[in-house]
């Protein structure tokens, strides 16, 4: 028999005789575990040494900008800014539902196993469409649609902002439930996780009490899921402010700021796939790279919050 | 408190409880179907609009005579670049965490970076690719958008998702296989070349195709990159032409010819997509 | 077994099992189990591992229907009441016939929070002061309420193991059920901590009839009154092999293997 070794002897275990083919396999491992961190530091790095002259030029001021005007070398960049978080926060409202759903029934036993498979392999293959696709799709389909609910609010609503302007199709809200549609694999995927790894005996604990399912989804199971669903939602908000194709294509591409989520706004992924090739004078190319500075700033942040609410939960399991 | 005087055990819930616990299943089965019908929509509009529009001559020739054929194979090139480099460093470095890093916080960190760059947006990478590599290829060489480019920009999209898989699926090998290769003298890069990684093979392929089938339907980094192109690209530093922004920059044009085109390769798109993704996910349902 | 009778004719049942089968699937689990668990006392079901006595104990509150797919054959009778008759309310079935499980189970809130919970989701609205009056109770009846009187408020996984399984059953008592059923209660626990689970358990028999399995029979000799005993054998389905009253089970068992395993000499 073979004398037992700790699994971390094992790991440091050093070679007696250095061998050659070891070692170069090593170096070449460290190597490339360098390159995507080179990947992430010299994006950081580029993206901010060019945006510098447009943030000394424009200082702080940018951000608050109202005015978007390519002809009188204007540039404000809250217009996009508003887009860009309008058309994600609305995403939200109705991914959020609907992934949440999702995952309870893809997690619960309220549906046989071959059923729950089926509906969780169907909402995995949304993931898998190409997002210019889906900016096609919702072009042509799903804008005739939306169009006579939004006219039909519209009419009826016309005194609420929110609805206040006459629909032309392409909008906020349009993009928005575009993107819904987009990043509900990514909220029901992440939440379906969280509530495979709630413990039953907290379920059979609650049932035991006497509740039903549902009360005890609702007052057990969730609660103790909170923030690990609350990670995937944000991760999924990342996704959507910086999704480009689909939302160029739905969201009208107008530099505009309206309370109505029927007007047509812009993203600032959306103005860099329209504008970033041809723009010209060296402050139109600056602004834009401050647009890409601040798109890399809000996404990074965002997903730093959602690794840290999903490592949160992980930590808690132990 | 114990007399024997127990509650009938048939009295039926009250109706508000049972109406809730009803209700809830009704209004989640009711959404689980709204969320799922988007795909059966766009399945159905892709193949109902692009199928029927389906002619050989698509295949072979280019879009300035009607076709999409320097399109499919632009993809195909730069998805194929794009594989090269990023396969084996993405592969590298997952055999860096799951199997090297010395120590715990150098791996937190590498994975930490790795998860942060899955999450920069795709048309953040086309910016970024277009500085580094189009910018510097037009000052120091004669060519600027190519496929070459665009080809490394897919890469900097699939090399993190590689890499942060194929560390998922090493971790998932027994401990065991890796002690007992040691025990018997074999070096790591054996244990790992002729156990670890064969062990691996299976779900290692699946995450490769995924994240194949995610860089093949990628827009926003080829904008600033390969371009586009009408015509044959003549090598792989001159502009080229792909699929995704075909359909981006054809999709709103009147003429019904190039309105047909669009829907065929998205159709023709779409299914090259969904083909990789479902068999990645049949190839590991079967290993296992 | 006239002997069981005779000491037995005064008392009332609180659960009578009935010829009970159960299966995971297809596979039975349990076969043909005949007994009586009466009110007011404590009955311990003991037996190596496998035999189905915690299988049998989940069975007497449906909740192993959670399990997966299961189907029992026979009756099991709470107070007369048919339990697997098809319109029986479980959850007014499992707010009467409480139960403990092996690992502590606190949700992962106050601890005033776990005790009011079976309170809470009942159907009769309860007085904030009322629910306080219930809480404590439910506490000084688990002998907790000393130990946590000050940080009610305070998260419940912050208690130790023995406090933890205290708190469930104190949970357990505050919808107050007719009998408790207790899964290995003291499994994951230390001696002290099991020792005050066990006189937990002597006092709670004036109000409440305790059922529970154990693996440890100088538990079973300790605390119950009646003791029964199951056993497996090749075929891996569980059986009840002896059932009377503890004194009689641990110093005269009338079944070999009930002999065998009592005296140490088994498995």
């Amino acid at each position: 028999m073979p004398t037992p070794i700790t699994n971390n002897l094992a790991r440091r275990n050093r070679q007696s005789k250095p061998d050659r083919a070891d070692r170069l396999f090593r170096y070449l491992i460290y190597g490339a575990s360098g390159v995507s961190v080179a990947i992430l530091l010299l994006m950081g790095w580029t993206i901010t040494g060019h945006a510098l002259p447009a943030i000394k030029q424009f200082g702080w001021g940018f951000l608050t900008g109202r005015d978007w005007n390519v002809p009188d070398l204007k540039f404000g960049a809250l217009p996009l800014i508003y887009g860009t978080l309008g058309s994600g926060l609305i995403s939200l409202i109705f991914a959020v539902p609907v992934g949440l759903a999702v995952a309870i029934i893809t997690s619960e036993d309220l549906l046989p196993k071959w059923l729950r498979s089926a509906v969780a392999f169907t909402i995995e293959l949304l993931a898998a469409v190409p997002s210019v696709v889906f900016g096609l799709w919702g072009f042509y389909t799903l804008i005739p649609i939306l169009l006579p609910i939004q006219q039909l609010l519209h009419v009826k609503f016309k005194d609420i902002p929110l609805f206040s302007t006459e629909p032309s199709g392409s909008g906020l809200l349009t993009a928005g439930i575009l993107l819904a549609i987009m990043i509900l694999p990514t909220v029901a995927a992440v939440s379906r996780e969280v509530l495979l790894v709630v413990p039953t005996y907290l379920r059979t604990g609650s049932m035991a009490l006497g509740s039903t399912r549902w009360e005890t989804i609702f007052r057990v199971v969730l609660p103790k899921a909170f923030s690990g669903i609350i990670g995937g939602v944000m991760l999924a908000l990342g996704r959507a402010l910086g999704e480009t194709m689909a939302v160029t294509m739905v969201i009208g591409n107008t530099e505009n700021i309206s309370p109505s989520i029927f007007a047509p706004a812009y993203s600032i992924p959306a103005i860099l796939a329209n504008t970033f090739a041809e723009a010209q004078e060296d402050i139109h190319v600056g602004a834009l790279t401050y647009l890409v500075l601040i798109l890399f700033a809000i996404t990074l942040v965002v997903n730093v919050g959602a690794i840290g609410l999903v490592k949160l939960v992980e930590r808690g399991e132990k | 408190m114990n007399n024997s005087e127990t509650t009938k055990l048939i009295t039926p819930l009250s109706p508000l409880r049972s109406l809730f616990d009803r209700g809830m299943t009704v209004l989640a089965l009711i959404l689980t179907i709204i969320g799922m019908s988007p795909l059966i929509s766009v399945l159905w509009n892709i193949i109902s609009k692009g199928l029927p529009g389906l002619t050989a001559t698509m295949f072979s020739k280019p879009i300035i005579d009607e076709g999409f054929a320097n399109a499919v194979v632009g993809t195909l090139t730069m998805i194929t670049i794009a594989s090269l480099l990023s396969i084996p460093i993405g592969i590298a470095t997952g055999i860096y965490l799951a199997e090297y890093a010395p120590d715990r916080k150098i791996n937190r960190t590498v994975k930490f970076l790795n998860t942060i760059l899955t999450g920069v947006p795709s048309i953040v990478v086309g910016i970024f690719t277009y500085d580094v590599i189009v910018l510097t290829s037009k000052k120091l060489f004669d060519f600027s958008y190519s496929a070459l480019a665009g080809g490394i920009a897919l890469a900097i999209l699939m090399l993190p998702i590689i890499a942060l898989t194929t560390e998922e699926v090493l971790k998932l090998v027994p401990n065991n296989l890796r002690l007992a290769s040691s025990g018997l003298g074999g070096s790591r890069f054996q244990t790992i070349a002729r156990v670890i990684l064969p062990t691996a093979l299976p779900a290692l392929v699946t995450g490769v195709l995924l994240a194949i089938s995610r860089g093949i339907g990628e827009t926003a980094p080829l904008l600033f990159t390969a371009l586009f192109a009408q015509d044959w690209a003549d090598n792989l530093l001159s502009p080229t032409a792909s699929l995704p922004i075909l359909i981006f920059n054809l999709y709103n044009d009147p003429d019904p010819v190039k309105n047909q085109l669009v829907w065929t390769a998205s159709f023709f798109l779409l299914s090259i997509v969904l083909l990789i993704n479902i068999s990645a996910r049949l190839f590991s349902s079967r290993a296992r | 077994m006239d002997a069981l009778n005779q000491s037995t004719s005064n008392m009332k049942t609180a659960i009578q099992v009935n010829n009970l089968s159960f299966f995971y699937g297809i596979s039975r689990a349990l076969e043909n189990v005949n007994m009586s668990i009466f009110q007011n006392k404590v009955t311990a079901i003991i037996g190596p591992s496998g035999c189905g006595k915690s299988t049998f104990i989940k069975a007497l509150n449906r909740i192993g229907e959670l399990e997966g797919k299961v189907k029992t054959e026979g009756q099991v009778e709470f107070y007369g009441q048919d339990i697997y008759h098809p319109q029986v309310n479980l959850n007014q079935l499992r707010r009467q016939i409480g139960m403990v499980f092996q690992k502590p189970n606190p949700f992962p809130m106050s601890i005033y929070e776990n005790v009011a919970y079976g309170v809470k989701i009942g159907e009769e609205k309860v007085r904030k002061s009322d629910l306080d009056l219930v809480v404590e109770s439910a506490l000084q009846g688990a002998a907790l309420w000393n130990e946590v009187k000050d940080k009610l408020h305070k998260s419940a996984l912050g208690l130790s193991g023995g406090q933890q399984q205290r708190l469930c059953i104190a949970r357990a008592l505050a919808v107050k059920p007719q009998v408790l059923l207790m899964d290995e209660p003291c499994s994951a626990l230390d001696p002290v901590a099991t020792m005050k689970i066990e006189e937990l358990m002597h006092s709670l028999r004036n109000d409440l009839t305790i059922a529970i399995v154990t693996h440890n029979m100088q538990q079973a000799a300790r605390i119950s009154d009646y003791t029964a005993f199951f056993s497996t054998d090749e075929s891996r389905i569980g059986r009840m092999v002896e059932f009377g009253e503890t004194k009689q089970i641990f110093s005269f068992p009338v079944d070999t293997r009930t002999n065998d395993y009592v005296s140490g000499r088994f498995g």
